[in-house]
């Protein structure tokens, strides 16, 4: 039977035997996953559990804890937020707050036009800097509303 | 000749704009015909300065800071290449008050080497530690440690020597040695800092912990939301690797140690030594009931040295200039150093490292200079999202483990966290409990439970719910988790909350002075 799926089964399976020799291997197995395409899609599970010997509802539980794995696809931009102490201390919930009205989008959401996903994060390890963000891989500190704007503004404006 | 400039590849500098300035440097050099070299070298740490530049003069190293990548144009007319004089000039480095009043041991290095190269490394002292290491046995290099006087700098404060002790003892045909370097506290980035600015001193401590054990694998289980540290290190531990200070037979020993960076996956419970052996081996970071200790079944089940990053990267200092010299900073039983990290709403916040003994106060004001906001300091939190709320009377209690134990506060990893005047402690305590309920690996009831209750009864004292009832509830509910909670995490919650009940009672309304005075 020929499946069609909304994602690149080879590259998945790739990553998974790539990693999957290592000791206490699902970890890096999951990680190589979503890096190749972006989450941990349902229909991988099988894979790596008939690859690892697992349970699928270890492998489940495994992909539930952790807030950094994702079991479906995220928006073309992902926005994280520093919601701890110390940003806090330097006016982080106000741009939280800034951050779900300017992308239109709560926290652990995607925006309607799929540009955006929000998420909480606790400490990026900039907290003399704060209120600090990540957007995709790209580190931002000293973070207030109008810097916020010309960053989501860039982002938008890229095709 | 080329004038070497430094500017530094940490995540702050990087997140403030250092790339950009990188380039504008590189342009500003080409199109007037100057020979430079730039070093991208560790952060010196004074982050209101990032991203800090430093050119190389006869005189020493000259700072200017915060360098906009706009700023470097008029910096080159300045005559930046020889020190010259411009609005951000800092003077010489090595005499900002911030740095020149500090005890650097552990961070002796970071910010003045090129955190990857093995080269530089070496030629400030590095690897001196292992060489001496390497003449020793197991139980010798053990005793230096436990002479040293050096406790866990996670939080725990637990001896190291004692540590590796029963490792060293413990019979077994394989051995490792795991860094925790999950640092997911608020207000701390010390071992960030170790980790993008130089690597190599925590790989040379967890390879001393190695020989002294006798473990041949290592792992440093490192954050996700690190990713620049993720980066350094595994550089790191390439050069080590192809210059025989890592593998199979270190510096020709006969003696083999590899390590492998294992990224972590954003579980703040992972922190906790057993939550993050169950995710090094691949489950849910579900914290393990103890005993058996770690050092005797630890990974896999086999004996394990776990320390925290800053622990290991004192190490080399110790085995290099001996346990005495190391000793003699500090205090009572808090002996050496602990980088000190200010942070928050605080005016220069950064990386201080000194003996034991400042007090709080000092530390806020003589290198904090106060709040950002110009505002007065209300609050105070010590020792990450578990650390109590401290008020302004005891900011003058000396960082040391006991003294911050016989107030009730925690000294944890060093991390110190500022609010100003406007804080709402009511909202800060509701947060607390609301991270744990977050964050709870949910093995334990009065954790997994509790901390959700505790957002509700927090909800109801604000909303004035029959506030004096809901008062007594929460603390008795901190009760509970304070004893009966399986590890710190739901042990710990209580103390940010109880803190800010009783020493902050007016955010909670007026009723609740009374209630707080007669428990």
């Amino acid at each position: 039977m020929n499946r069609q799926y909304p994602f690149d089964i080879d590259a998945a399976k790739a990553a998974i035997t790539a990693h999957s020799q290592e000791r206490g291997s699902l970890l890096p197995v999951l990680h190589a996953v979503q890096e190749a395409i972006g989450f941990i899609p349902a229909d991988v599970v099988p894979l790596i559990a008939d690859e690892l010997n697992l349970s699928r509802a270890e492998i489940h539980g495994v992909i539930s804890f952790y807030h950094f794995f994702r079991q479906h696809p995220a928006g073309k931009n992902v926005v994280q937020i520093c919601r701890a102490e110390a940003c806090q201390a330097r006016g982080g919930e106000a741009l939280a707050q800034h951050a779900e009205t300017l992308l239109d989008c709560k926290f652990h959401a995607t925006s309607s036009d799929g540009q955006f996903t929000l998420e909480s994060v606790y400490c990026l390890g900039q907290c003399a800097c704060g209120p600090n963000i990540m957007i995709n891989d790209e580190l931002h500190a000293r973070v207030g509303a109008d810097k916020l704007d010309r960053l989501i503004g860039a982002k938008r404006g890229t095709p | 000749m080329s004038t070497i400039i430094y500017v530094p590849r940490d995540s702050t500098a990087v997140a403030l704009g250092a790339e950009q300035v990188v380039a504008a440097i590189r342009r500003e050099a080409e199109a007037r015909g100057e020979a430079v070299s730039i070093v991208r070298n560790g952060s010196r740490g004074m982050f209101w300065l990032e991203p800090m530049v430093e050119v190389a003069t006869p005189e020493g190293r000259v700072a200017y800071g915060p360098v906009d990548a706009g700023d470097v144009a008029g910096l080159f007319d300045a005559g930046l290449l020889k020190g010259g004089t411009h609005a951000l000039s800092q003077g010489l480095t090595d005499k900002i008050d911030f740095l020149k009043n500090q005890e650097r041991l552990t961070f002796a290095r970071v910010g003045i080497t090129d955190p990857v190269s093995l080269s530089d490394y070496i030629a400030h002292e590095g690897y001196a530690g292992l060489q001496r290491t390497l003449t020793m046995d197991g139980a010798a290099i053990v005793k230096e440690m436990t002479d040293s006087g050096l406790r866990g700098r996670g939080g725990a404060a637990f001896p190291t020597g004692i540590k590796w002790n029963t490792v060293l003892n413990a019979p077994a045909a394989q051995k490792y040695v795991v860094c925790n370097a999950d640092e997911g506290d608020s207000g701390t980035f010390s071992d960030r800092m170790i980790m993008e600015c130089d690597p190599f001193v925590l790989i040379e401590g967890m390879t001393i912990a190695a020989v002294a054990v006798g473990a041949t694998e290592g792992y440093i289980y490192v954050r996700s939301e690190y990713p620049h540290a993720i980066i350094a290190l595994n550089e790191a531990i390439v050069a080590a690797n192809a210059a025989g200070y890592l593998g199979s037979n270190i510096l020709g020993s006969g003696k083999e140690f590899n390590l492998t960076v294992r990224k972590a996956a954003g579980a703040y419970i992972c922190g906790e030594e057993t939550a993050m052996l169950e995710s090094l081996e691949g489950r849910r970071g579900l914290v393990r009931a103890k005993p058996p200790l770690p050092a005797i079944q630890g990974l896999f089940g086999q004996p394990t040295v776990i320390n925290n990053v800053i622990s290991l990267a004192s190490v080399p200092i110790i085995m290099a200039r001996g346990a005495a010299y190391y000793k003699g900073y500090g205090q009572g039983r808090s002996l050496g150093t602990l980088p000190f990290q200010l942070a928050g709403n605080v005016l220069h916040g950064g990386l201080v490292e000194k003996a034991f003994g400042l007090t709080l106060r000092a530390l806020l004001n003589d290198f904090g200079r106060g709040t950002e906001s110009g505002r007065p300091i209300r609050s105070v939190q010590v020792g990450g999202p578990l650390g109590p709320y401290l008020p302004d009377h005891l900011f003058d209690t000396p960082l040391d483990y006991e003294a911050f134990a016989a107030v009730g506060a925690m000294l944890g990893h060093g991390g110190v966290v500022v609010f100003d005047d406007t804080v709402d402690m009511a909202k800060q305590a509701r947060y607390a409990m609301h991270f744990c309920a977050v964050e709870s690996c949910g093995k334990c009831t009065p954790c997994r439970i509790g901390s959700t209750r505790g957002v509700e009864v927090i909800d109801k004292i604000i909303a004035d719910d029959n506030r004096t009832q809901q008062v007594h509830l929460l603390r008795d509910l901190c009760d509970t988790m304070v004893n009966g909670s399986l590890c710190a995490m739901g042990s710990m919650t209580p103390y940010p909350v109880l803190s800010a009940l009783n020493y902050f009672p007016e955010d909670f309304g007026p009723v609740t002075q009374a209630a707080s005075a007669a428990i």
